[in-house]
């Protein structure tokens, strides 16, 4: 050892002592929500922190082949208007191995072509890879979304399934909307399966780069509340239309923003 | 030039050889993605006959993305060693199989014959062979790399401790670090992966995780996974930085998608070596890669994911790195849509690197969206074991707080060592010793609560 400090029984306080001797990690897990100092059956996870483990885990699978309800959230936003359309992708499975279908329109462009107006903005509450998250965030998210464009010429408002990002530009076009807003599931890891992103995207073309898109992520009970993601979008959105762009260029300073920390400032990734 | 073969009563033909090599390929989502993949199982297995017949020299006289537009091939045309390919070169692809598993290919012959070896010629063997055969071929090489420990030597296994964090904590950081320790974790690299890339947080994790070996004396050697240009700049400012990470793939497209040139690899292999930080080597490139990453850039040009990814090992190979690895499952279910898939390319990526010389790691990893789960890792956990794997990379409970996938967790490879009686790093098994972790046996038991480590490593103060 180079430091003989650190071996020094008598250097080491006796309250550290007793909390080693009782919960070694109980002074660390206040700094992370890894799972450390899970304890060890031989070399295995004792059975409790395998059955929370997989608890998690069902969650997050259940999360993503659960299926958007769209009578439920056609009530929940009524009387707002809303339509009904769907990707290219049919099913689940087709979903996850076609990503490009989940950008394409498979049905409701006819009802889009019925409300094809001028709009500044839609909205467009998708699936993605929790349906679970919009059904939870989606709505709240909405109206604190809405509450803060209260001039603006906002479309009736999109709800599609088996949605990828990119399936938003396609309805923006149609609807005759220069910007779109895809509030969308995030793919369910461990510690959340419910948790929303937001993705605005100016005058949005058909494979449109990502980068030319700007992200708030990590939408959920533990995560970013509504309020503040909704004054994000809201600054993002009118910046975006009197600057007529999204993307890197529109990249805010976010602690200042709203007082969010990177961590919500989102990587465009396998959602797009 | 089209290839032929016939199964049954019918007659296949593949129109070049990206569409022979894509077709022979065991079925993958991103290859149909791509719209590359064999049309039946038959097709598949017509295409592993043509493939079989096909002299090794053909991958020497038709590259499968043009030398003049692309670096990569330039890269491995340019460096192929004539004199040590001279031995196999009258060998069809399938008499090269025949050879790889025959008892004159040992670890002395495969390692002199890894630089006459072109990644397509190694991706088309790896098509003819079964799962069992890629283990069986990959347990023979050996490849060493040092740096303050030593990694691949026969009977042990190595571990990547991965502590990240949601947002970079510095205390949070430490915290799965030092839960990592108490299961002998980090003998490869402790490694994190930060959430941000800005220099500032780059270097105050390099700092961070180097007053924690000094501070233990560890025989370690630490990597933030920042971008190549971040790590450049670290050093320049004199940041204590051990080993220069990048992700690469297998085209000069997909790693301008990266933001790296082989231009940019040569400055910051060079501004790292001149560190000279290591004891017992100095090999101090990581370099992590993945199946499907340049179709995810659209820079595929026509060829199947497998031999693009052993493509990206010529890259690493060109930099004398101290690790490798695959983070297979981790691209999604569009690329390798299950656990066979995940399990096959495990193998295929393990093997592959080991014949084209490269000191291989893989992280054995799955996301929630991919049809696979905990125990298929315990299956592919124990299949590389087998195989010879140099390292494999373990997070806190197997659960990455930052990226959201599963990894394997430090009980995991901590029960593989024990179960397959292979050992961690010599230098960081004598570290374990001093530090009374092991048991008479050299085994690494629970600790005692109240013991003499818990308290050295937990009664300090954390960052």
């Amino acid at each position: 050892m180079s430091d003989e400090r650190a071996i020094d029984e008598s250097a080491v306080d006796g309250r550290v002592v007793d909390d080693l001797a009782r919960d070694p990690f109980a002074r660390l897990r206040q700094f992370t929500r890894a799972r450390i100092g899970l304890g060890r059956t031989g070399d295995a996870l004792p059975t409790k922190e395998l059955l929370k483990f997989q608890a998690a885990a069902s969650q997050a699978r259940d999360a993503v082949h659960a299926a958007l309800d769209v009578p439920a959230l056609r009530k929940a936003l009524a009387p707002r208007e809303s339509i009904d359309v769907g990707s290219r992708a049919t099913d689940r499975q087709t979903y996850l191995l076609r990503p490009d279908w989940g950008r394409e329109l498979g049905n409701g462009e006819t009802e889009l072509d019925a409300e094809r107006g001028d709009y500044d903005l839609v909205f467009v509450i998708a699936d993605g890879l929790s349906a679970r998250a919009a059904m939870h965030h989606s709505v709240a998210m909405l109206d604190a979304c809405t509450a803060r464009l209260k001039d603006w010429a906002i479309a009736p408002i999109v709800l599609a399934t088996q949605a990828r990002v990119g399936l938003g530009d396609a309805i923006a076009q149609r609807l005759g909307a220069r910007m779109v807003a895809v509030l969308i599931g995030e793919r369910p890891g461990l510690s959340v399966a419910d948790s929303l992103g937001v993705y605005l995207t100016w005058s949005p073309q058909p494979g449109q780069a990502d980068s030319l898109r700007n992200c708030i992520s990590n939408i959920h009970a533990d995560g970013l509340d509504y309020e503040r993601a909704a004054t994000l979008l809201a600054w993002l959105a009118q910046e975006a239309r009197q600057r007529k762009l999204t993307g890197t260029a529109l990249k805010p300073d976010l602690s200042s923003q709203a007082g969010i920390s990177d961590e919500h400032s989102g990587r465009l990734e396998e959602n797009t | 030039m089209a290839y032929t073969a016939a199964v049954g009563s019918t007659n296949y033909r593949f129109d070049d050889l990206r569409a022979l090599m894509a077709c022979a390929s065991p079925r993958r989502s991103g290859d149909e993605l791509a719209g590359l993949a064999a049309g039946s199982e038959e097709e598949r297995v017509a295409a592993r006959f043509a493939l079989a017949d096909l002299p090794l020299k053909t991958f020497l006289d038709r590259v499968m993305v043009p030398y003049e537009d692309d670096e990569v091939t330039r890269l491995i045309v340019d460096t192929h060693d004539a004199a040590a390919f001279a031995t196999i070169a009258h060998l069809t692809v399938g008499e090269f199989r025949d050879w790889l598993l025959s008892y004159e290919a040992d670890a002395a012959a495969l390692t002199a014959l890894a630089p006459g070896l072109t990644p397509e010629m190694v991706a088309a063997v790896s098509k003819l062979m079964r799962n069992a055969d890629l283990i069986a071929v990959a347990a023979k090489c050996r490849v060493v790399t040092a740096f303050r420990s030593t990694i691949g030597l026969p009977g042990t296994l190595a571990s990547r401790l991965q502590p990240n964090h949601p947002t970079d904590d510095p205390a949070g950081i430490a915290a799965a670090v030092l839960d990592g320790l108490f299961f002998g974790m980090g003998d490869a690299v402790i490694g994190i992966n930060p959430a941000g890339d800005s220099l500032s947080d780059c270097i105050t994790l390099l700092k961070l995780l180097d007053e924690l070996r000094q501070r233990f004396d560890i025989p370690m050697q630490s990597c933030v996974l920042s971008h190549v240009t971040t790590s450049v700049q670290a050093i320049e400012r004199g940041a204590p930085l051990d080993l220069v990470f990048q992700s690469v793939a297998g085209t000069e497209g997909a790693n301008t998608g990266f933001g790296v040139n082989l231009s940019l690899l040569r400055e910051a292999h060079d501004a790292v070596r001149s560190l000279k930080r290591g004891s017992v080597g100095q090999q101090a490139m990581y370099f992590e890669t993945g199946q499907g990453s340049a179709l995810s850039a659209g820079q595929h040009h026509g060829v199947d994911q497998q031999t693009l990814e052993v493509r990206a090992y010529a890259v690493a190979r060109a930099f004398d790195p101290l690790l490798v690895n695959t983070v297979v499952g981790f691209i999604g279910p569009e690329y390798l849509y299950d656990a066979k898939q995940i399990i096959r390319a495990g193998l295929e990526d393990h093997c592959c690197g080991k014949l084209l010389g490269l000191p291989m790691g893989v992280d054995v990893c799955y996301t929630n969206h991919a049809e696979a789960d905990q125990d298929d890792m315990d299956v592919l956990m124990h299949l590389l074991a087998n195989a010879g794997v140099n390292f494999l990379i373990a997070v806190p409970g197997a659960d990455d707080v930052m990226l959201n996938y599963q990894s394997l967790s430090f009980h995991d490879v901590l029960g593989l060592r024990h179960a397959r009686g292979l050992r961690p790093a010599p230098e960081f098994e004598r570290w374990l010793a001093q530090m009374g972790m092991l048991d008479s046996r050299g085994r690494l038991p629970p600790p005692q609560p109240g013991g003499a480590p818990l308290r050295r490593l937990l009664g300090a103060p954390t960052a």
